[in-house]
């Protein structure tokens, strides 16, 4: 019987592969026997369980054709793309300057578009002869079924991402094309990015300091604790595996039982 | 409806043509003075002819993609009326074709407008809203106009979605966020199903012109069939909605949803 969860003979690509959950999905997704490429902006990078690491700056479009040319040329195929490069914005509406507004869209939003588009051919190509086709995985956040107060940008930015995966998933099932579209929605997990939320939370006077902040989003979950990066990046090798094969235009919500309260 | 915003001063996005008219004229009808926004030329026939149809409005040329232009009807409004109770983000523009058939020119563009002009108009108005909402019984109203598309999935029509869905999140966060702050405006959304507009025509003519087996009537009466209701939305179906959320009728509304969609998402 073969394991619905194995990954070997697969080639994933990862953007944001230097960040917390993007480390951790690298890392477990080679565990299930995948081939991970991970992407970033620093020219270089080690990140344990990739098989190549890539700069990629997602926003760029011309950055797109140049790593999937590369990933045809030396895998001759893509079965998962995992849209992770993102960041966040903490800052009341009044302080928000326009430029601020526009790369919070640009890195969370426009990378899922252009990822998306650049490694459509290459993903239906590959999806044919694969279990459950091929998958994309996009990272939204619970941000992106709630609001939360000081991250309207940010919300915004997770809202469209859920939405362009539904679309996404049902353009290409309409069209027969074997690619899943799913997106992740992690409640708040212990990596860089929350604790910046929370730093921010902190000089705009939320909160008195970090440690109340954290304490704070530890009781907003049912389990009443943070996540870790391992417990997004598990949800995501789901996603990826033939196990999710009937999954596609769905939200696999990760947040310690937030959302359901 | 009548006499629920006397008193109330509104500016409307988008407001000459479709839902935007629609909703101003239910706005005036409620006793509002209503001020229309769009990008007509001030003194243009098509402006003139909207003043005079519709009672108590104004016209002011505003481009809602420009920062400049907020700032200048800001000051305009303030001048003039000394307050803002209710802005109605509606402008908004549709894209529909295949991801890989998008360019990116094309994607920027529809989030500019349908995303970053609500963030824009939000921002701008934020003060002048919240203090006149400090001296009306129930604060004042921002009413952000999503899509059923900021709520499911459709097929070629991803940037669309994913702007509405924005939209969408980005009202609740508003919400919140003035809420915690103590700020005296409340946010919601509305998300109309489909609607005869020119808007809706425009689009399905594209639409048609892709497709080549079906012309804009064949898709405009699918639509209609499969909508629970069987038929499309008149723009004033909108507009009513809207004028109950821009009143006090709604007093505890905010972060809400609302759904105008004879039943399309109800399945």
């Amino acid at each position: 019987m073969t394991n619905a969860f194995d990954l070997s003979g697969s080639v994933a690509l990862l953007t944001g592969g230097a960040g917390g959950i993007g480390r951790a999905s690298v890392a477990a997704l080679a565990a299930a026997g995948a081939t991970v490429i991970a992407t970033d902006l620093a020219p270089d990078a080690a990140i344990d369980g990739a098989a190549a690491y890539k700069r990629l700056d997602a926003t760029d479009e011309a950055g797109w054709e140049v790593v999937l040319a590369d990933i045809e040329r030396d895998y001759g195929r893509l079965d998962i793309l995992v849209n992770n490069a993102g960041i966040s914005v903490t800052n009341s509406i009044s302080d928000t300057s326009l430029t601020e507004f526009r790369r919070c869209m640009t890195v969370n939003v426009e990378s899922v578009f252009l990822g998306t588009r650049a490694a459509l051919d290459l993903l239906a190509r590959s999806g044919r002869d694969r279990p459950g086709g091929s998958s994309v995985i996009n990272l939204s956040s619970v941000a992106g079924l709630r609001g939360g107060p000081y991250m309207s940008t940010y919300c915004a930015s997770k809202g469209a991402v859920k939405l362009h995966s539904k679309s996404a998933a049902l353009e290409f099932a309409a069209l027969k094309l074997p690619i899943r579209v799913n997106s992740v929605h992690p409640g708040a997990i212990d990596t860089v990015m929350m604790e910046n939320i929370y730093t921010r939370y902190v000089e705009e006077g939320l909160f008195p300091d970090l440690a109340k902040a954290r304490a704070k989003g530890s009781a907003g979950h049912a389990m009443k604790r943070m996540g870790t990066a391992d417990e997004i990046a598990d949800g995501i090798v789901y996603l990826a595996a033939p196990a999710s094969r009937f999954v596609t235009g769905s939200e696999l919500v990760i947040d310690g039982g937030m959302t359901a309260d | 409806m009548a006499g629920r915003l006397d008193g109330r001063t509104c500016l409307v996005s988008g407001g000459m043509r479709g839902i935007g008219r629609a909703i101003c004229a239910c706005l005036a009808d409620a006793g509002a003075h209503t001020i229309v926004t769009d990008l007509d030329d001030e003194g243009s026939a098509d402006v003139m002819a909207m003043i005079g149809a519709i009672k108590d409005t104004s016209y002011i040329r505003l481009d809602a993609t420009d920062e400049q232009d907020w700032l200048a009807a800001r000051e305009h409004v303030e001048q003039a009326y000394g307050r803002l109770d209710v802005l109605v983000n509606n402008v908004g523009a549709d894209l529909t074709g295949r991801v890989q058939d998008i360019p990116l020119a094309d994607w920027r563009r529809l989030m500019t407008l349908n995303m970053e002009t609500v963030f824009l108009g939000t921002r701008t108005f934020l003060p002048l809203l919240a203090r006149t909402g400090a001296s009306t019984p129930y604060g004042s109203s921002i009413v952000n106009i999503s899509s059923i598309m900021g709520l499911v999935g459709m097929g070629e029509v991803s940037a669309y979605n994913a702007s509405k869905g924005a939209v969408r999140l980005f009202t609740k966060s508003n919400a919140l966020e003035f809420a915690d702050a103590r700020i005296p405006i409340r946010v919601n959304s509305v998300h109309p199903g489909f609607v005869e507009t020119p808007l809706l025509r425009q689009g399905m003519e594209r639409w048609a012109a892709r497709d080549g087996s079906r012309s804009a009537d064949d898709l405009i009466a699918a639509m209609a069939q499969a909508t629970p209701v069987g038929r499309l939305a008149i723009p004033a179906e909108i507009g009513k909605v809207v004028a109950f959320l821009a009143s006090d009728d709604s007093s505890y509304m905010t972060g809400s949803e609302v759904v105008v969609d004879g039943g399309w998402t109800a399945r």
